[in-house]
C-alpha cells in the first residue's frame, strides 16, 4: 500500500459509447465502483472528480468516508481541468492519476508505478510517472506534488499527453494489459469485461438462505416406505441366528430383511461388502438385518422386536496385528472378489492392497546418508461428519425403471455400480441428485443407494426411504481411514534430502471402499512436494475391524503429510535447522521427479513463494516465546502437495444450449456439494462467451439420463474437468454461431466476434446481431430460416495419464499437482490447555476464478485440519466399538474456536487447466495436522507422534506415557 | 392427537403422534422442509426455529408441546417476495457452501439481532455458537453477521495480487 492520495477523473459524459459507462456492469458492482475499489487497495484516499450526472456518482459514494466527491463544474473542458479540481485537494507528497473507465487497472499497477518512482535522490526530480504496456502509455499516472502549479497554469482543453511532455516523466514497462485497456464503444466494454478474479455470490445462495433448495430427503412424500437398519453392537461376531417373526407381524410393517436375502456383492473398486452382514458382521455398527414399514415410527419399533443371536469373536483393532501372520484373515475370499486392475490384493492375508514404490536405491542411499532420522507417526479412523446425514429413496418407474434418488458425490459412479452388483442394465437406472449437504468425500463411491434398490424390489417398486441416522451416518457408513507410517529419512549435513524409506498402513476397517486408492494415492505422493532422489515405500491398504473406510477430503495426503512432514521436523531437529529453511533447500521445482519418477512440468506451481509468504504472514518464529500473561506460544510450518487419485480415463461432459432469448443454459455432471463448482463454472461461461453471468445458468440437478457424464465430484477436479468442457461446448457453440450469422451479416465467419450477447464484424461492430436472431436458426425477413439450434458439446478426458508398476510404482498419476504451505501458531495457557491462535495457508492454484469461493473452501478447509488434528476421531473401546458415535462426543469445531485465518493464493498458470486455474477445493487440510504437531512439539518440548491432540493426549505426552 | 398452531403466520390443525417431534412434523406433515435434521439430538443446531418468540431446535420440541403456539421457521423469513437483510448478507458474504446449516443458522442469527442489534465478533461466535457448520470454517458467516448489523466485514486477509 502507498501513502498517496488518488484522482479519480470521472466527468464524462461517454459520447462515443451510446451510453454513459460508469455505471455499467462490472464485476460484482460497476465500472466506477470497481476503480474505487482498486485504487483504495492501493491508496489511502480517492478524490473522484464528477461532472456529467456528478449527483448519482456522490450518492453512490456517500457511506464511504475514503471517497471525496468534488463537483466539477467545468468538466467539459477536458481532461486536464478536472486534474487541475483533484490536484487542488491533495494533500499527500505524490498522487496519483486514474480514470474511471479503466477497471483493470489493478492494484499491482499502482504498487508498480510507485516502485519505480521511489528511486530517491535522481538528478533532475522525478515529476512524474507513467505505466507503458507495449509502447502504449497507460494508467495510473504518479504526480509529485511540485507539479501542482504546472498543471494549474496549463491551458484548457490540452491533452494529459501535452502536459506530461513537459515534465521530468519516466515511464515503466508493466506487463499488465489492464494499464491501457479503455473503452470507448460497446465492443470494446463487451470484449474487455472480465468475470474471473469476481466474486460472484454462489448460484445456490438464495435458494439456501430461503430453504427452498432441496436437498434429497426433503424429497419426502406420502406413500412412501421408511426402513430402519439394525446395526451390530459388536466388532466381529458371528451371526448365529437372527428372529424376525415377531418384527414381522408388528403393526405397519411391510417387510424385515437379513443379509440372508441377497447374495451380491457391493463395492467401489473391489467387491467385498454384502448390502446387510452374512453369517459375520465385521464392525461396529454394520447393518446387520432391516425393516421397512409405512412410517419411520413403526420401522424403529419393530426393529427392537428383532432378535439376533451372536457369537462374539476376538477382534483385529490395531494394524500390526492385523498383519501378523497369526491374525485371523478377515475376507477368506479376497482371492476372488473382482476389483480394477489398479488394486493389488494380497490374498491369504488382510491386505486389500499394496503400492510399491521403488524409486533409486533407499536403501543404500540412506546407509550412507550422513544424517538419518526415523520414527513412526499415526492417528485413528475418523468421520467426515458432513451436515447432512446420507440419505436415499428407491422405486421402480411405471415401465420398471429402478430410479434412484440420493445424497452422493458420484451419479454416474452410483449407475454404474448399481448396474453391476444389482446385475440390471445401466439403461433401466435413473440416478438423481440436488443439493448434497457436504461430502467431504464421504459421499463419492456407492453407500446406501443398493439397499435401497434391493429393498423396493422386494416390495413391488413402492418407493423406499433409508436415511441415516446421526449414529449411523457416524459408523455404520463409511468414515475416513486411520494411519500407521513409519519413515527413515537421511539427508547430507547442509539438509539436503538423500533418502527415505516409508511405510504406510492405512486402517481401512471391514471392508476395502474407497481406502485402496487412498493408500495407492499416498504411495505415489508418499514424500510430500520435496526432491528426494531415493525413495522405497510401501502404502497398505489393512482389512481390521473397525468401521470401514472411504475418501476423505486430501485423499491419501493429508495421511502422508501429516507422517512425512513430522519425519522432516526430526531432521530439522537433528541439523539443528530453522524447519522452515530445510522445507524451502529441499522445495520440489520444476524439472524434479515425484516418487513414481514422472517429471514435473512446466506447470508446477511455485512452492518456495508458497513457504516464503507463509512465513510472512505469520511474522515466522523457529522459537518457543512466552507471552505478558505467561502464554507459551510456538509456531510450525508445513509444505504439501496434491494430485487427483482419478482413473487414467477420468472424464468430463458439458452441454451448452440457448433459449429464445438467447439465454444460456450449462449442463453438467458436477454434484453442488457446497465447493461452489457451479458458481465457478457459470464465471468460465461468462468469460468465454463474454456474456453477462445474469444471463447464463448451471443446472443445479444431475440427473443420469439427461446430464452428460462426469467420472464424480471428487478429487477436486470439477473446476478443472468439467471446466475444461464448458470451455470446449463453449467454443463449439461460438464455432456454430458464427457459421449460421455469417450468412446474414455477408461476412467470412472468421471476421467474426461473439460478446456481449451480440455477434458482430470484429473490425466494424456495426454490422452485429444479437445473439437470439441466431441461436435457435436465423429467420430472414421473408420467413426463410437457417440454422436450428445451437449446441454447445464439450468434452474432457485426463491427459497422459498411466497405470503405476506393481513392482516399482513408476507412472504418471497426477493430472496436476497443487502445491502450498501451511503455518499454524498456538497459544498454551497455564493449565496447559492450548489453542490454535494463526493458521496461514497459502497455495499456487494456477487462476484464481471467485476469491470468496476460493477462500471459503481454504477457510473450511484449515477448520477441518483443525478439527482432525486435535479431536477428530473414533474412541474405541477394548472390543472395538466406538464410544463417541454423536456429535455430543465427537466434537467438531464450533463458533468461537477458530484462529484467525491468513488465506492467499500464487497463480502460476496451470497450462492445461481452464484459464490456468487448477483444484483447490482439499487441499487447504492438508497441510494442517503437521504444522500443527510441529508447533505443539515445540510449545510443549516434546515430539508429537500421535493424533489427535486432545488434552488427555497432550498431558500423556507430557508426561512421558503412551 | 389433534394440536393447533400458527406456522409463519398461517393456522394448522392436524392430528399428530404423541412422540413426533416438532421438526418431524413441520417437515413431513406440513411440508416446511428448509429445516434440516443434522443429528436429531439438539446437538447441531441445524433444525433451529422460532418457538413463541424464542430459538429452540425443533427436534427437540415434541409437537404436542406447540399445541397453540406459534412456530416461525426459515419459510417466513421472506416476506411480500423480499428477502431479509440477513438473508442478503450471507448471500453477499459467503456466508454458506453446502447449504444445510443455513436455515437454522439464519434463525439463530435473527434471534441474536433481535437481542443484540449490533454484536461484536466475540458476541457473535457466544450467540451462535448452539449452530455448527461443517464447511465455512466460520469465517464468512461471522462476516455476514457483521453485514447485516451495519457493521462493515473486516474481509479476511485474502489477497489477491
Amino acid at each position: 500500500m502507498t501513502d498517496f492520495d488518488c484522482v479519480v477523473a470521472a466527468a464524462g459524459a461517454s459520447s462515443r459509447m451510446g451510453e454513459w459507462k460508469l455505471l455499467l456492469p462490472w464485476g460484482r458492482s460497476t465500472v466506477v465502483e470497481t476503480v474505487v475499489e482498486n485504487a483504495l487497495k492501493a491508496c489511502p484516499r480517492v478524490f473522484l472528480v464528477t461532472g456529467f450526472r456528478g449527483d448519482e456518482l456522490a450518492a453512490k459514494f456517500a457511506g464511504n468516508p475514503k471517497v471525496v466527491c468534488l463537483s466539477h463544474n467545468a468538466w467539459k473542458q477536458g481532461m486536464v481541468s478536472s486534474l487541475r479540481r483533484g490536484a487542488a485537494e491533495v494533500t499527500t507528497r505524490r498522487f496519483f492519476v486514474a480514470l474511471a473507465d479503466m477497471p483493470l487497472v489493478t492494484p499491482a499497477l499502482y504498487e508498480r508505478v510507485a516502485e519505480a518512482c521511489s528511486e530517491e535522490g535522481q538528478v533532475p526530480a522525478i515529476q512524474a510517472c507513467r505505466p507503458v504496456f507495449q509502447g502504449k502509455p497507460g494508467h495510473p499516472v504518479l504526480f509529485d506534488r511540485s507539479v501542482i502549479a504546472a498543471i494549474t497554469a496549463w491551458k484548457e482543453g490540452e491533452s494529459l499527453k501535452g502536459l506530461l511532455s513537459t515534465l521530468n516523466t519516466v515511464t515503466v514497462e508493466v506487463q499488465d494489459a489492464g494499464a491501457v485497456q479503455d473503452f470507448d464503444i460497446p465492443s470494446d466494454y463487451n470484449t474487455a469485461r472480465s468475470f474471473l478474479g469476481v466474486s460472484l455470490p454462489r448460484d445456490d445462495a438464495q435458494g439456501k438462505t430461503t430453504g427452498a433448495i432441496r436437498f434429497t430427503d426433503d424429497f419426502l412424500r406420502p406413500g412412501m416406505l421408511h426402513a430402519a437398519v439394525l446395526a451390530s453392537p459388536h466388532a466381529h461376531a458371528r451371526i448365529l441366528s437372527v428372529n424376525t417373526e415377531q418384527a414381522r407381524a408388528a403393526p405397519g410393517v411391510r417387510g424385515v430383511f437379513t443379509g440372508a436375502d441377497w447374495t451380491n456383492l457391493i463395492g467401489l473398486y473391489m467387491g467385498d461388502k454384502p448390502p446387510l452382514a452374512r453369517g459375520k458382521v465385521r464392525y461396529h455398527g454394520e447393518p446387520v438385518a432391516v425393516v421397512v414399514a409405512d412410517d419411520e415410527a413403526s420401522a424403529q419399533t419393530a426393529l427392537r422386536l428383532l432378535e439376533v443371536n451372536y457369537q462374539p469373536l476376538p477382534a483385529l483393532l490395531s494394524l500390526r496385528q492385523a498383519l501378523s501372520a497369526q491374525a485371523e484373515v478377515l475376507h477368506p475370499e479376497l482371492g476372488s472378489y473382482s476389483h480394477i486392475p489398479a488394486i493389488f490384493p494380497e490374498p491369504g492375508s488382510n491386505v486389500a492392497h499394496r503400492t510399491k514404490i521403488r524409486k533409486g536405491d533407499a536403501q543404500a542411499a540412506l546407509a550412507i546418508a550422513e544424517v538419518v532420522v526415523e520414527g513412526t507417526f499415526s492417528f485413528p479412523p475418523g468421520d467426515h461428519a458432513a451436515l447432512e446425514p446420507r440419505a436415499v429413496q428407491a422405486e421402480l418407474s411405471g415401465e420398471g425403471r429402478l430410479v434412484v434418488r440420493t445424497s452422493t458425490q458420484s451419479p454416474f459412479g452410483v449407475r454404474t455400480l448399481l448396474a453391476r452388483s444389482l446385475g440390471i442394465p445401466e439403461l433401466q437406472i435413473e440416478v438423481l441428485v440436488g443439493a448434497v449437504g457436504g461430502g467431504f468425500g464421504g459421499k463419492a463411491g456407492i453407500q446406501l443407494e443398493p439397499l435401497a434398490c434391493l429393498l423396493t424390489q422386494k416390495l413391488g417398486g413402492r418407493p423406499v426411504r433409508l436415511v441415516n441416522s446421526r449414529e449411523a451416518d457416524l459408523i455404520s457408513s463409511p468414515g475416513r481411514p486411520g494411519l500407521e507410517a513409519h519413515i527413515r529419512l537421511g539427508s547430507q549435513k547442509d539438509g539436503t534430502f538423500v533418502a527415505a524409506e516409508i511405510e504406510f498402513l492405512f486402517d481401512s476397517g471391514a471392508y476395502a471402499d474407497y481406502a485402496v486408492n487412498v493408500a495407492r494415492a499416498a504411495g505415489y505422493a508418499c514424500t510430500g512436494p520435496y526432491r528426494i532422489p531415493h525413495v522405497k515405500a510401501d502404502s497398505l491398504c489393512v482389512y481390521t475391524n473397525h468401521p470401514f473406510a472411504t475418501a476423505f477430503r486430501g485423499f491419501g495426503h493429508i495421511e502422508l503429510s501429516y507422517a512425512m512432514e513430522r519425519a522432516v521436523d526430526l531432521l530439522a531437529d537433528k541439523l539443528g535447522m530453522d524447519p522452515a529453511e530445510l522445507r524451502l533447500l529441499n522445495a520440489i521445482r520444476p524439472g524434479d521427479t515425484t516418487p513414481s519418477n514422472s517429471v514435473l512440468d512446466a506447470n508446477t506451481g511455485n512452492l518456495a513463494a508458497c513457504l516464503q509468504t507463509v512465513q510472512r504472514r505469520l511474522g515466522w518464529r523457529a522459537d518457543r516465546w512466552t507471552d505478558q500473561q505467561g502464554k507459551v506460544h510456538a509456531q510450525g510450518i508445513s509444505t504439501f502437495w496434491k494430485a487427483p487419485a482419478i482413473p487414467t480415463f477420468t472424464d468430463a461432459g458439458a452441454l451448452l444450449t440457448f433459449a429464445e432469448d438467447g439465454s444460456v443454459t450449462l449442463a453438467t455432471g458436477v454434484v453442488e456439494l457446497g465447493q461452489g463448482a457451479h458458481t465457478g463454472l457459470r464465471q468460465m461461461v461468462a468469460e468465454a462467451l463474454k456474456l453477462d453471468p445474469s444471463r447464463i445458468r448451471v443446472v443445479p440437478q444431475v440427473d443420469t439420463d439427461t446430464s452428460p457424464h462426469d467420472w464424480a465430484t471428487a478429487a477436486s477436479r470439477s473446476l478443472f474437468m468439467a471446466g475444461r468442457a464448458a470451455l470446449d461446448a463453449v467454443a463449439d457453440a461460438v464455432r456454430q454461431i458464427k457459421k449460421i450469422a455469417a450468412q446474414p451479416l455477408r461476412c467470412p465467419e472468421e471476421d467474426l466476434e461473439v460478446a456481449g450477447g451480440r455477434v458482430f464484424v470484429r473490425d466494424d461492430p456495426r454490422y452485429s446481431l444479437p445473439l437470439e436472431k441466431i441461436v435457435l436458426g436465423y429467420v430472414y425477413p421473408d420467413g426463410n430460416a437457417i440454422g436450428g439450434p445451437v449446441i454447445g458439446r464439450g468434452k474432457y478426458i485426463a491427459r497422459h495419464l498411466t497405470h503405476l508398476d506393481p513392482e516399482t510404482g513408476e507412472g504418471r498419476p497426477g493430472l496436476e499437482w497443487t502445491l502450498g504451505a501451511c503455518g499454524i501458531e498456538v497459544e498454551f495457557a497455564q493449565d496447559g490447555g492450548f489453542r490454535v491462535t494463526k493458521a496461514a495457508c497459502t497455495m499456487d492454484i494456477g487462476k484464481l476464478i471467485n476469491p470468496d469461493l476460493a477462500r471459503g473452501q481454504v477457510v473450511g478447509a484449515l477448520a477441518m485440519g483443525i478439527g482432525f488434528s486435535t479431536r477428530e476421531s473414533f474412541v474405541f473401546d477394548q472390543k472395538g466399538r466406538v464410544l463417541n458415535a454423536s456429535l455430543r462426543d465427537f466434537k467438531l469445531l464450533r463458533f468461537g474456536e477458530e484462529p484467525e485465518y491468513f488465506v492467499d493464493f500464487l497463480e502460476t498458470p496451470q497450462g492445461d487447466g481452464p484459464f490456468g486455474a487448477r483444484g483447490l477445493g482439499e487441499q487447504g487440510i492438508i497441510g494442517v495436522p503437521g504444522a500443527l504437531a510441529q508447533a505443539v512439539s515445540r510449545a510443549v518440548g516434546v515430539n508429537v507422534v500421535d493424533l489427535p491432540l486432545t488434552a488427555e493426549a497432550l498431558w500423556k505426552l507430557r508426561e512421558g506415557r503412551s | 392427537m389433534k394440536i393447533q398452531l400458527t406456522v409463519n403466520g398461517s393456522r394448522y390443525e392436524k392430528d399428530v403422534e404423541e412422540n413426533r417431534t416438532l421438526l418431524r412434523f413441520l417437515r413431513e406433515d406440513l411440508g416446511f422442509t428448509g429445516t434440516k435434521e443434522g443429528c436429531g439430538a439438539g446437538e447441531c443446531g441445524a433444525c433451529t426455529v422460532f418457538f413463541n418468540g424464542k430459538t429452540v431446535n425443533a427436534c427437540m420440541v415434541l409437537a404436542v408441546e406447540a399445541d397453540g403456539g406459534s412456530v416461525e421457521t426459515i419459510e417466513g423469513e421472506v416476506k411480500d417476495g423480499k428477502f431479509s437483510v440477513i438473508q442478503e448478507a450471507f448471500d453477499r458474504n459467503h456466508g454458506l457452501q453446502c447449504g444445510f446449516c443455513t436455515a437454522g443458522m439464519i434463525l439463530s442469527v435473527k434471534e441474536l439481532l433481535h437481542r443484540n442489534p449490533k454484536p461484536t465478533e466475540d458476541q457473535i461466535k457466544d450467540g451462535l455458537e448452539g449452530n455448527f457448520c461443517r464447511c465455512t470454517g466460520y469465517t464468512q458467516i461471522i462476516e455476514s453477521v457483521l453485514d447485516a448489523s451495519g457493521q462493515l466485514p473486516k474481509k479476511g486477509e485474502l489477497h489477491h495480487a
